[in-house]
């Protein structure tokens, strides 16, 4: 009956041992004890670290400061965990309050973005003038930096009334529309010319050939460009929330962080909103591949 | 030129014999000058072909004589500079806009993302037919491929003679009574290329289509064809016409036959004159 025993090795211990886990763990483990280490020389300069004789002692001291330069990693995460789970939902000190905050300004820019920058993509590909008039101004809006026309932006919207979410969704699409646009014309092109041929032995539309073979074609470009206009997404609704000093959200918690010299908030608020744009990329990269399965790619 | 009424008459009514066959395709007098940036390259000149309905004819030659080019403008993929072509007495683009030709392509061209019978489905999707109908010509013609059963699978799961297939099926489900082949075959082995001309004959002999057929092989071409034309680069143009009728039962065994030797040793004489003042 030995083989009875063989299920075993399938335990997710042994599992651990086969997969990549061990290698992204130490990566981890590695990072962490390089960030343990530098927060002594990173805080050596501050009043409280005056004094303090020993090595061992003076770490310990270094990793418990209340507003340190650079905080240690368990102090981080134990304000992520008390301000996430040990404060009433609603109030202002409750970090998934203004997580939300800002992911809901993110996703309504994403969307917008994204249905922008489809539009601008069909565009191109069908018209060869709007591709030489639009693809110029298209590129030049990136160039510009959008710390320098996000406030521009939130002022000149709060002037005609409009605050609060519409205008920092606006700032993330104004960023994510590019990936989208620029990935969906390379995908729109990406068909082989015999591909595009056999449309023409059928005297296709213009409808047919973008419905049946453009679109599905670009498939695999959308969704590379999906990954990082998310991302950019949420850096831009941060990014508008800075300017206006506003209440709520991960970039106004950034913001008092600073003016108060909480940097175990600032670090906090930047973990929250890391963890945010991974939940964000790992959702498109789930949705990416049920679609790449739906499409007969090689599982 | 009431030609066309004859093409499309249902599978199978048009017979075979020659003569009083009607013409699918005359060219007369064709050039063809593509212009590059080292001036012009003259792709076909003075071309003169008829071919009737039920005809199977092969291209020859060594590459860049131009054969695929005269494929592509019986199609309209490509244009002619001068002369005059029509295809079921209609010029090229009117029976390419009427749909009245199916194109296999020198690789399967298959979708990716659809599995084989929504490829096969994929004209008749564009020419707008309902589901049931798409579904049934389908089946039936991956059924006239030997690809029954294969449906649900996706192109990368099959081998490049069953893809080959598959896209027969599809330049064959909306029934056109002319078959335009690019080199079908040229990209599988030796013993699939046998297999695939047989089955191709005998399709052919079933469904009484007019077939043109691009080929770089002379045992295929002798093979398969009523008509070879040989033809010889730079410029593009056709050097010899060869009439190969070696009987409706032919097999393969036909290959070690002094007919169809003499056949062949003609295509390769005529291959071999094309080349003579080259180098």
């Amino acid at each position: 009956m030995t083989e009875r025993a063989l299920p075993l090795r399938s335990s997710w211990i042994a599992r651990l041992g086969e997969g990549s886990a061990f290698p992204v763990l130490a990566v981890l483990a590695g990072l962490a004890a390089l960030w343990y280490l530098v927060c002594l020389p990173m805080n050596a300069a501050l009043p409280q670290m005056e004094g303090v004789e020993g090595l061992g002692a003076r770490y310990a001291v270094a990793w418990g400061l209340e507003r340190p330069v650079l905080p240690a990693p368990h102090q981080v995460i134990g304000e992520l965990y008390r301000s996430v789970f040990e404060v009433r939902l609603s109030s202002p000190r409750n970090l998934a309050f203004h997580a939300w905050v800002t992911l809901s300004s993110t996703l309504l820019g994403f969307v917008f973005g994204v249905l922008f920058g489809i539009l601008l993509a069909v565009g191109i590909v069908h018209s060869k003038t709007l591709n030489l008039s639009l693809m110029p101004w298209i590129i030049a809006s990136q160039t510009v930096p959008i710390l320098a026309i996000a406030p521009i932006v939130i002022v000149a919207l709060g002037s005609i009334g409009l605050v609060g979410l519409v205008p920092k969704a606006i700032i993330s699409a104004y960023l994510c529309f590019f990936p989208v646009t620029i990935g969906l014309v390379k995908g729109f092109t990406s068909p082989e010319a015999m591909h595009l041929d056999l449309m023409k032995t059928y005297n296709a539309g213009r409808g047919a050939v973008f419905f049946k073979l453009r679109w599905p074609a670009a498939i695999p470009f959308l969704f590379a460009s999906l990954k990082v206009a998310v991302s950019i997404a949420l850096v831009g609704a941060i990014v508008a929330e800075l300017p206006t000093g506003a209440q709520a959200g991960l970039g106004a918690r950034l913001l008092s962080g600073s003016y108060y010299g909480q940097t175990v908030q600032i670090w906090a608020a930047l973990f929250a909103a890391a963890l945010l744009a991974a939940v964000l990329v790992g959702l498109i990269g789930a949705a990416e591949r049920i679609t790449q399965k739906a499409m007969g790619g090689r599982a | 030129m009431d030609d066309g009424m004859t093409i499309s008459a249902p599978g199978g009514a048009v017979a075979h014999a020659g003569g009083t066959a009607a013409e699918v395709i005359g060219i007369r007098d064709l050039g063809l000058v593509f212009e590059t940036r080292d001036g012009p390259v003259h792709a076909l000149s003075g071309v003169n072909l008829s071919i009737k309905a039920g005809e199977f004819v092969s291209f020859i030659g060594p590459s860049g004589c131009g054969k695929t080019t005269l494929l592509r403008v019986i199609a309209d993929l490509e244009q002619a500079s001068s002369g005059h072509i029509a295809v079921n007495g209609l010029s090229p683009r009117d029976a390419r806009l009427k749909r009245q030709y199916g194109y296999v392509f020198q690789a399967p061209a298959l979708y990716p993302w659809r599995n084989i019978r929504r490829n096969v489905e994929l004209p008749l999707e564009i020419f707008g037919l309902p589901k049931e109908e798409r579904r049934a010509r389908a089946e039936k013609y991956l059924d006239l491929v030997n690809l029954a059963g294969f449906g649900n699978k996706f192109p990368w799961q099959l081998s490049g003679g069953m893809q080959q297939r598959a896209s027969i099926a599809r330049a064959l489900c909306f029934d056109p009574q002319l078959l335009l082949m690019d080199e079908p075959f040229g990209a599988l082995d030796e013993i699939v290329r046998d297999k695939l001309n047989e089955q191709l004959l005998a399709l052919w002999k079933e469904t009484g289509k007019t077939i043109v057929f691009v080929t770089h092989s002379i045992p295929e071409a002798v093979f398969l064809s009523t008509k070879i034309v040989v033809m010889s680069p730079r410029p593009g143009r056709i050097i010899d016409v060869i009439d190969c009728d070696l009987g409706a039962e032919r097999s393969l065994d036909i290959r070690e036959t002094p007919e169809f030797l003499k056949i062949a040793h003609r295509v390769r004489e005529g291959l071999r004159a094309g080349h003579s003042y080259d180098d």
